[in-house]
């Protein structure tokens, strides 16, 4: 049997909440939450660390206390929530098929999509590290998940492989409870995590993070005896004669996140190259009308408050659509990444908005830089707007908001890239 | 004390479990011995999986024999168990033109031996069938009749099956030491010190055989040889079709690249002695070998399409040919050694030859053993799981009202309910272990490679054994994936927040 719907939302993380409150505040009715796990707030409950809320609410919360306030709130509202629902399959028409324990196989028909399933952790198969495989390998979430949720001590010697920011927070998580943490290894020349991360978690607590590094070698039969640890050189040519063999029974890795689009991959979607998601357009619309993603099936973002709003964009994207009150502009804005950027998002601007004053973008740039501006030019090469910024990294996203007065009628594309000394100039 | 067993076989690999399910067909007490925590845990895990068609090795050899009796027998095998198996034909391929005629004396050579099907193609030929195959690849020997299977797979069933017909298959139980009275084997003991009785004992201890054998006073040496192999993902399954060998070498079939049953492309062995024979390490320079003998066939593998790499040992023997015999002193040892490729291909008809060794030998026992036909039950029922029903979610919706379980996806990447979880973990011969459960089920063995329902996995584990998570192990003891409670106040109770009234 067939049900339908006016939203449908495939997970109740930080983006799924958000979405399903502001799409009920913008007048839907019908609006079904569907969550893979047993509790709502995805990742967010096993984040027990601070450090949520300071853009969105303006104070410093726990990632459960975050998650609580928009839990809460949907509780309230008409919001129908399933929780333990596996989304197995979306057709490109919008029917869902999904699986859960109360119902068994659920048929859905959706007018409007939410995409907001998140991201997954690269695992240590993707870095082809030589060596045995024992017990003891695991990605620094599922330890996260193994200590706040569960309430187990993976370990009791870790190694922690890559400086994302869950690999920080792993790193003093793990300290704080007896583990002697030997080291953070990033094969990068900078952290790819958050600076107050790297001060917070690794420096407060004598941690040493050593950059240019890398693991070369795993050792151990059954459990996880030992690594060797190899400084790399700035081609990342492996420096044999820094070897070093460090005991450890854990090794956690922390080597980047993948948003997880198969079900989006699955209904026609392609991903774009960079940021891993599905192109979309200023209101989180995919190439599939009436669908939208957000949050980091979208773009892996560094703080949840970025989450929250975009997911409210897309929430009122997907109201507007049911309502068909979204009027198409003339000509499609596409937007490209330029020098020094490696992507933005979003990919293009799609829709006329009188009551729009700014347009807000994302993006990460390809390495570290100081003293630059992000400058944005349109399809005649002429510069529109430029944004000054001490420091860039690619472990910080950086946002821009491009006043709409500013887009020169009748443009489709407008660049932005990096500009400053040792950025090469793009001819003008 | 009465004998306990008629027979005991040391080695679950798919060896020792396919002359277990052999030998269950008999009124016979049968123990089948597995030091580790699983069935499968040395050489059969880590393998080709392939069943070859039989032309490789001499005609006069035993290898070669039991290769060509096995190879037609794979598709009942498979079908009464359940095991995946597809016959997809391989090909060696040419690519000088003097190779040409090496390949002619091949196919001769095939065809003396019986095997039916050989054709040599021609580049066009070649091409039409592999079409991403290295564009100078000029010709190649086609032999239909090979095929791949499961290796896992297929032993974990045999065991199950020969359970299933009253054999016992012990785990985590090592035989240290053979005792034997007046001339004839009586009994093994385990590492714990325990003994267990038994008429016959048969030696399938792969890569340990010889120092199985040395226990009744028997001399060889069995060298580890390490093979190394990479597995790519699903998304390039479909560039090769058939199993493609390059052109043997004195040593080996060479560094062959074949689709898996489960839908990947596997890559590899290449050939190493190696000293330690639990040395399971990949190395850097063992994976650009097989890397380099990978391009040499197809020249657009995509390096960043490898999902896991891994190295299997081969318990290789001098002489290379099987050794498949009963000693004369002491009575009832039968050595069944030096089982490499073709070992697995030969699985089946091995077990019938030892089968005809213990018929032979059986009335010279100081108590006689007969073989006697019972009630066998060839066939495994398959238990339901979700992969299988992708096409048919209206029968699935049948086996969820019967158990809610089959409701819940615990496995996000590869869609594995508890209830296929649970059911593993029920059976009468299971090894409750993550890697038990991701061999048997594929939980945890897809993209995210236990991320996620690595933690959940663990804790069905430790629900339906009744033990606590920090004795989940991922292979058996020693591979503990937990240390320890969290902030251990008060052990297994669940914490309560907030100012609770004191008592």
């Amino acid at each position: 049997m067939m049900r339908e719907h006016q939203l449908v939302i495939i997970g109740a993380g930080p983006a799924g909440l958000a979405a399903a409150l502001e799409a009920e505040k913008a007048g839907l009715e019908d609006i079904v939450l569907l969550e893979r796990d047993e509790y709502l707030g995805g990742i967010l409950q096993q984040c027990i660390h601070n450090g949520f809320g300071l853009n969105y609410f303006g104070e410093e919360l726990t990632g459960p206390e975050y998650a609580e306030r928009f839990i809460d709130d949907v509780r309230e509202s008409s919001v129908k929530i399933r929780l333990k629902t596996m989304v197995l399959n979306i057709s490109p028409d919008k029917k869902i098929t999904a699986i859960n324990e109360e119902e068994g196989m659920i048929f859905l028909k959706a007018q409007a999509i939410i995409l907001a399933m998140g991201c997954r952790e690269r695992t240590r198969e993707a870095l082809k590290i030589p060596g045995t495989r024992p017990a003891g390998i695991l990605t620094a979430g599922t330890a996260q998940r193994f200590i706040n949720i569960e309430g187990y001590l993976p370990g009791r010697e870790v190694v922690i492989l890559g400086s994302g920011d869950i690999g920080l927070i792993m790193a003093r998580r793990m300290a704080l409870e007896g583990a002697e943490v030997k080291g953070v290894l990033e094969i990068m020349p900078y952290s790819s995590g958050l600076v107050r991360n790297k001060v917070q978690c690794l420096d407060d607590f004598g941690i040493p993070l050593k950059l240019q590094h890398t693991v070369d070698y795993i050792y151990g039969k059954q459990r996880l005896e030992a690594v060797d640890v190899i400084q790399v050189d700035d081609n990342f040519n492996r420096l044999t004669e820094t070897k070093e063999r460090i005991e450890c029974d854990t090794l956690l890795l922390s080597v980047g996140l993948i948003p997880e689009n198969e079900l989006s991959q699955d209904m026609g979607l392609k991903l774009a190259d960079g940021s891993g998601g599905p192109p979309v357009n200023e209101l989180r619309e995919t190439e599939i009308p009436g669908v939208y993603a957000c949050g980091n099936v979208l773009q892996v973002h560094d703080l949840v408050d970025y989450v929250s709003e975009e997911a409210e964009v897309a929430a009122r994207g997907a109201a507007n659509f049911i309502k068909d009150s979204l009027k198409k502009r003339e000509k499609e804005i596409i937007i490209e990444p330029g020098r020094g950027i490696n992507f933005v998002i979003p990919h293009k601007i799609s829709y006329q908005d009188e009551s729009r004053k700014l347009i807000r973008h994302f993006l990460r740039v390809d390495e570290p830089r100081e003293n630059i501006k992000i400058v944005i030019r349109d399809e005649a090469g002429s510069q529109i707007a430029r944004f000054g910024r001490e420091i860039v990294t690619p472990g910080e996203m950086e946002t821009v908001k491009l006043p709409e007065s500013l887009i020169p009628e009748g443009t489709g594309k407008l660049e932005f890239s990096i500009e400053a000394e040792g950025v090469e100039e793009n001819g003008k | 004390m009465p004998v306990e067993y008629d027979v005991t076989i040391i080695g679950g690999g798919v060896v020792g479990t396919a002359i277990a399910r052999e030998l269950s067909r008999y009124q016979l007490k049968i123990c089948l011995l597995e030091k580790d925590a699983d069935v499968a845990s040395g050489t059969s895990k880590a393998n080709s999986g392939i069943i070859h068609a039989g032309y490789n090795a001499a005609k006069e050899t035993l290898k070669s024999r039991l290769n060509i009796e096995s190879n037609p027998q794979f598709d009942r095998i498979a079908r009464n168990l359940k095991v995946p198996f597809q016959r997809i034909g391989s090909l060696v391929v040419a690519f000088a033109r003097e190779d040409i005629s090496k390949l002619k004396k091949e196919k001769e050579a095939g065809q003396d031996k019986g095997i039916t099907g050989l054709e040599i193609l021609n580049q066009e030929e070649l091409h039409r069938k592999e079409p991403e195959i290295h564009p100078e690849a000029r010709a190649a020997l086609y032999a239909p009749t090979a095929g791949i299977i499961s290796p896992y797979l297929l032993t974990i069933a045999q065991a199950e099956n020969a359970v299933k017909n009253g054999a016992e298959v012990r785990l985590r139980s090592e035989v240290v030491d053979i005792k034997c009275d007046s001339g004839a084997v009586s009994a093994v003991v385990l590492k714990d010190s325990s003994e267990l009785s038994s008429r016959v004992v048969i030696n399938a201890a792969g890569l340990y055989a010889d120092e199985i054998a040395a226990l009744v006073g028997e001399s060889y040496e069995i060298t580890p040889r390490k093979g190394e192999y990479n597995l790519f993902d699903k998304e390039y399954g479909g560039m090769v079709k058939h199993v493609i060998f390059p052109m043997p070498s004195e040593e080996s079939k060479g560094i062959l690249i074949t689709p898996t049953v489960e839908g990947n492309l596997l890559l590899g062995p290449n050939s190493n002695p190696v000293e330690d024979k639990e040395d399971l390490a990949v190395t850097r320079e063992g994976l650009e070998e097989i890397w380099e003998g990978g391009r040499a066939l197809y020249p657009d593998l995509p390096a960043e399409g490898v999902i896991a790499s891994f190295a299997g040992l081969r318990a290789s023997l001098p002489g290379d040919d099987f050794k498949i015999e009963a000693l004369e002193d002491p009575v009832g040892f039968i050595d069944v050694a030096g089982i490499q490729s073709p070992g697995l291909s030969s699985a089946p008809a091995i077990a019938t030859m030892v089968r005809d060794i213990l018929a032979d030998i059986a009335p010279e026992l100081p108590e006689k053993l007969t073989l006697r036909e019972g009630d066998f039950d060839p066939k495994l029922k398959k238990l339901p799981s979700f992969q299988d029903y992708q096409e048919k979610l209206d029968k699935w919706q049948d086996i969820f009202l019967q158990n809610p379980d089959y409701g819940e996806i615990i496995c996000r990447c590869e869609h594995v309910t508890r209830g296929e979880i649970v059911a593993e973990l029920n059976k009468e011969f299971t090894s409750p272990t993550l890697n038990g459960i991701k061999r048997r089920t594929r939980a945890g063995g897809g993209r995210c490679q236990g991320g996620f329902c690595g933690p959940r996995i663990a804790e069905i584990i430790a629900e339906e054994l009744g033990i606590s998570p920090l004795e989940v192990t991922k292979s058996g003891p020693g591979s503990e994936i937990l240390w320890a409670r969290v902030k251990d106040v008060k052990p297994d109770c669940d914490l309560v927040y907030g100012l609770g009234e004191k008592k």
